[in-house]
């Protein structure tokens, strides 16, 4: 009998492998930066139906740990390609650069 | 923890959480301009990611795991529409336009 982890983690590798087809494949560097937003909220979720089915449920934490990872790696990327910095960019900071 | 309703749920929250992640997949490959494929990742990010999580937590055997699923799913919540936003909002700031109309035409305010 097949179980449901087994199912939604056959659906998560399918969707995986597309996402990883749009971050190759994108025409933009913000097509990229979504597919790897993407792909890494899917390794969340594979991370954690993975402990289901194994039946370690620990690799909650890893899961957990890895969302917040991605979270702030897309911010990070974002606010580079957005200012070209990832430092402060105030007005105030430009104001006292020159 | 293990009634068979719990079960019936998990399997149906489960089941709906992956349709959504591949119908989500399927967007972000085939839709044909950046800001729809954000739209597409997002149904992923949201409604799948969420139904999976509510789906894990009908078969979990013990509180602890079920407390690890809740913060999962409060960060999910938090930080999924916050990326989209700041992403929409970087690709607008430098420039890219979304395609508008019946023939895909590139629009905004610059035009």
């Amino acid at each position: 009998m097949i179980s449901m982890f087994a199912a939604a983690t056959a659906a998560l590798l399918v969707c995986m492998v597309m996402g990883l087809t749009r971050a190759i494949a994108g025409p933009t560097v913000f097509d990229r930066i979504l597919a790897v937003n993407s792909f890494g909220t899917k390794t969340v979720l594979l991370i954690a139906v993975y402990g289901f089915l194994s039946g370690r449920p620990e690799f909650l934490d890893l899961a957990l740990i890895y969302a917040l990872m991605n979270f702030i790696g897309t911010i990070a990327v974002m606010k580079f390609t957005r200012f070209g910095d990832l430092a402060g960019m105030d007005e105030d900071d430009l104001e006292r650069d020159r | 923890m293990s009634l068979p309703v719990f079960e019936i749920f998990g399997w149906i929250f489960i089941c709906s959480g992956s349709l959504l992640t591949i119908i989500g997949g399927l967007g972000l490959l085939r839709l044909p301009d950046f800001f729809s494929r954000i739209h597409a990742a997002g149904i992923t990010d949201t409604m799948g990611a969420w139904l999976i999580i509510i789906g894990l937590m009908f078969s979990s055997t013990s509180w602890l795991v079920t407390a690890k699923l809740v913060m999962l799913l409060v960060f999910l919540l938090l930080t999924s529409p916050l990326a989209s936003h700041a992403l929409a909002n970087a690709a607008y700031t430098r420039g890219l336009r979304p395609l508008i109309g019946p023939d895909l035409n590139p629009g905004g305010d610059d035009d």
